[in-house]
């Protein structure tokens, strides 16, 4: 089996308003899929729907080989979720949670404790083992909640928001264990905020917004079909009547976000000619990345 | 809306894990817990036994003692399960997420949904035996009839827990159990007999009174501890069945409609 989701023009909608609007996604084994999309886009609700949480009104789903929801059931058998907001059994120990957790996929107390020492390794939490839960921080709370989606060793694993709130030490540390998850051949289907974990970590990428997919594609595809390869951020005092007078002649296409003109360029040399002209005004040039490629397809503006 | 949402609770035995959870919590705090399942009665039999009692020294043909442990024994089942299913219950559901890490396993929300009411009927059997022990260690009830009430005890757990999941599954915070506690629960046990024959009631009260399911336990339990086998068994055996059964299935469906979409 090399497809281990298929979803086939899904639509969920509340109370007359479409979350997930004609939804096709096709997610291989082996490949981390990153979900990318502003608040409210329809990302969880989408995860909802592959896990067989909720019920699609229209549309086709199969997990792992198996109809989603009808037997969604069978399904979750092989998977693991790790969600947005920690649900970690607080009354537990770490150990406690992990034998607890494994119960709820039918596996025997031997064979949970077998697991535990391995998992407590993989999560750096060996020497915690007996801890309660409130005493953790919240990179171990995070680390245990990923140990926790593995108790049953899936083949895939869900991942909704999995580093956010975490300082970068913590983060980094996920992300190391997240690649080494992909390196092992399991699938991993993740939602960010943030574009440069999403650059990092996944092979393949789908922007979604208002309940569909913008776009999809390798970060590198992404970056290279929607967006000019060169980015100059210009701001400093006199930066507005710098860009109602300059900008349009020396950028393709440019956008004002705060007090930073972004000025998107296939050749910079001749905006930075001109910008070095222009002493009050300060400037980064950079290469475009994925922010950019987001920013271009979901707006500027904020969503709440 | 949904229409399955509506479907008959699908069994299974994936409840057990849910059980065996709540268990291992109970665990941890399992002193304090026996403590007040035997405390809280012994309290009120004593105050009320001893300050009533010297009173009143026969109600319904006993002991004013042995009267009020009939309605203690189901006064207590009742409301341990009613603690359980709604704040315990509550704060599984909303509080901690646990049943959110739960539902993202193979198992479902109608195991979920089982297995609280079985563990909050379990509660109610931890109690129930706690009260009979104090009834024993009183020397109150002299008849191997009184061992009934334990099953009793588990009955009136399912029945109470049930239709506490209810109230847990409309609620929108703690706060609102407070409606539950003041307007059901409350005037349950001063209507249903706990402290007086319910004849002493005027007559609509009494008819109220005959269709809370409290009372039907007590019409159980009285006649138990004293040795006597009740009168009209089935009807009461019936109803208490029936306001658990029809309590899973309103909850269920109100916990899919509030978890399910």
């Amino acid at each position: 089996m090399i497809t281990v989701i298929s979803a086939r023009q899904l639509r969920k909608s509340y109370s007359g308003q479409t979350v997930v609007d004609g939804l096709d996604l096709t997610i291989r084994r082996g490949e981390c899929f990153g979900l990318l999309g502003p608040n409210g886009a329809g990302k969880t609700t989408t995860l909802r729907l592959l896990l067989g949480l909720i019920a699609p009104d229209s549309g086709e789903l199969s997990l792992l080989g198996e109809p989603v929801p009808q037997r969604a059931r069978e399904a979750r058998l092989k998977v693991g979720v790790v969600p947005q907001i920690d649900n970690l059994d607080p009354d537990f120990t770490v150990a406690e949670n992990l034998l607890v957790y494994g119960r709820y996929f039918g596996m025997k107390d031997a064979a949970i404790e077998a697991r535990i020492p391995a998992l407590l390794e993989f999560a750096n939490l060996a020497n915690k083992r007996d801890a309660k839960v409130p005493t953790l921080s919240g990179g171990m709370k995070r680390r245990l909640t990923l140990a926790r989606a593995l108790v049953n060793d899936p083949d895939i694993i869900f991942l909704d928001e999995p580093t956010t709130g975490l300082d970068p030490q913590a983060r980094h540390l996920i992300w190391q264990r997240l690649r080494e998850l992909t390196a092992q051949g399991k699938t991993l289907l993740l939602t960010t905020h943030f574009m440069d974990e999403a650059e990092r970590l996944c092979h393949r990428l789908a922007v979604m917004d208002q309940g569909r997919l913008i776009t999809e594609g390798t970060p590198r595809e992404l970056i290279e079909q929607n967006i000019e390869p060169q980015v100059v951020e210009v701001f400093g005092e006199g930066v507005e009547a710098w860009v109602a007078e300059h900008a349009a002649r020396y950028a393709a296409r440019y956008e004002i976000s705060g007090e930073t003109a972004f000025c998107y360029v296939t050749d910079a040399a001749p905006l930075l000619a001109h910008l070095h002209g222009h002493p009050t005004l300060r400037f980064l040039h950079r290469p475009a990345n994925l922010e950019d490629v987001f920013l271009k397809l979901t707006g500027r503006e904020m969503r709440e | 809306m949904r229409p399955d949402i509506y479907a008959l609770p699908r069994l299974s035995r994936r409840f057990f894990p849910i059980w065996q959870r709540n268990f291992l919590v109970w665990r941890k705090i399992a002193a304090a817990s026996v403590i007040g399942h035997i405390a809280d009665p012994m309290i009120y039999m004593i105050g009320l036994g001893y300050g009533l009692g010297s009173l009143v020294p026969e109600m319904g043909g006993t002991s004013y003692m042995l009267f009020l442990a009939g309605g203690t024994v189901c006064y207590s089942t009742m409301n341990s399960a009613s603690f359980e299913a709604l704040y315990s219950g509550f704060a599984r559901m909303h509080e901690q997420r646990t049943w959110e890490a739960i539902l993202n396993t193979p198992v479902t929300l109608d195991d979920i949904v089982l297995s609280e009411i079985l563990w909050a009927a379990s509660k109610s059997l931890m109690s129930g035996i706690a009260v009979l022990a104090v009834v024993w260690l009183f020397g109150l009830s002299h008849t191997w009839l009184s061992l009934w009430a334990i099953p009793l005890a588990l009955l009136v757990g399912l029945c109470f827990a049930s239709i506490g999941l209810i109230m847990t599954a409309l609620a929108p915070s703690y706060d609102f159990f407070l409606y539950y506690f003041t307007l059901v629960i409350t005037p349950m046990m001063l209507l249903c007999g706990v402290f007086f024959p319910v004849a002493q009631l005027p007559p609509v009260l009494q008819i109220v009174s005959a269709a809370l399911p409290l009372s039907h336990a007590i019409d159980l339990a009285r006649p138990l501890l004293s040795g006597v086998v009740p009168t009209q068994a089935l009807l009461h055996f019936g109803v208490l069945l029936g306001y658990a059964l029809v309590g899973y299935y309103v909850s269920l469906v109100l916990f899919r409609r509030r978890l399910g979409r």
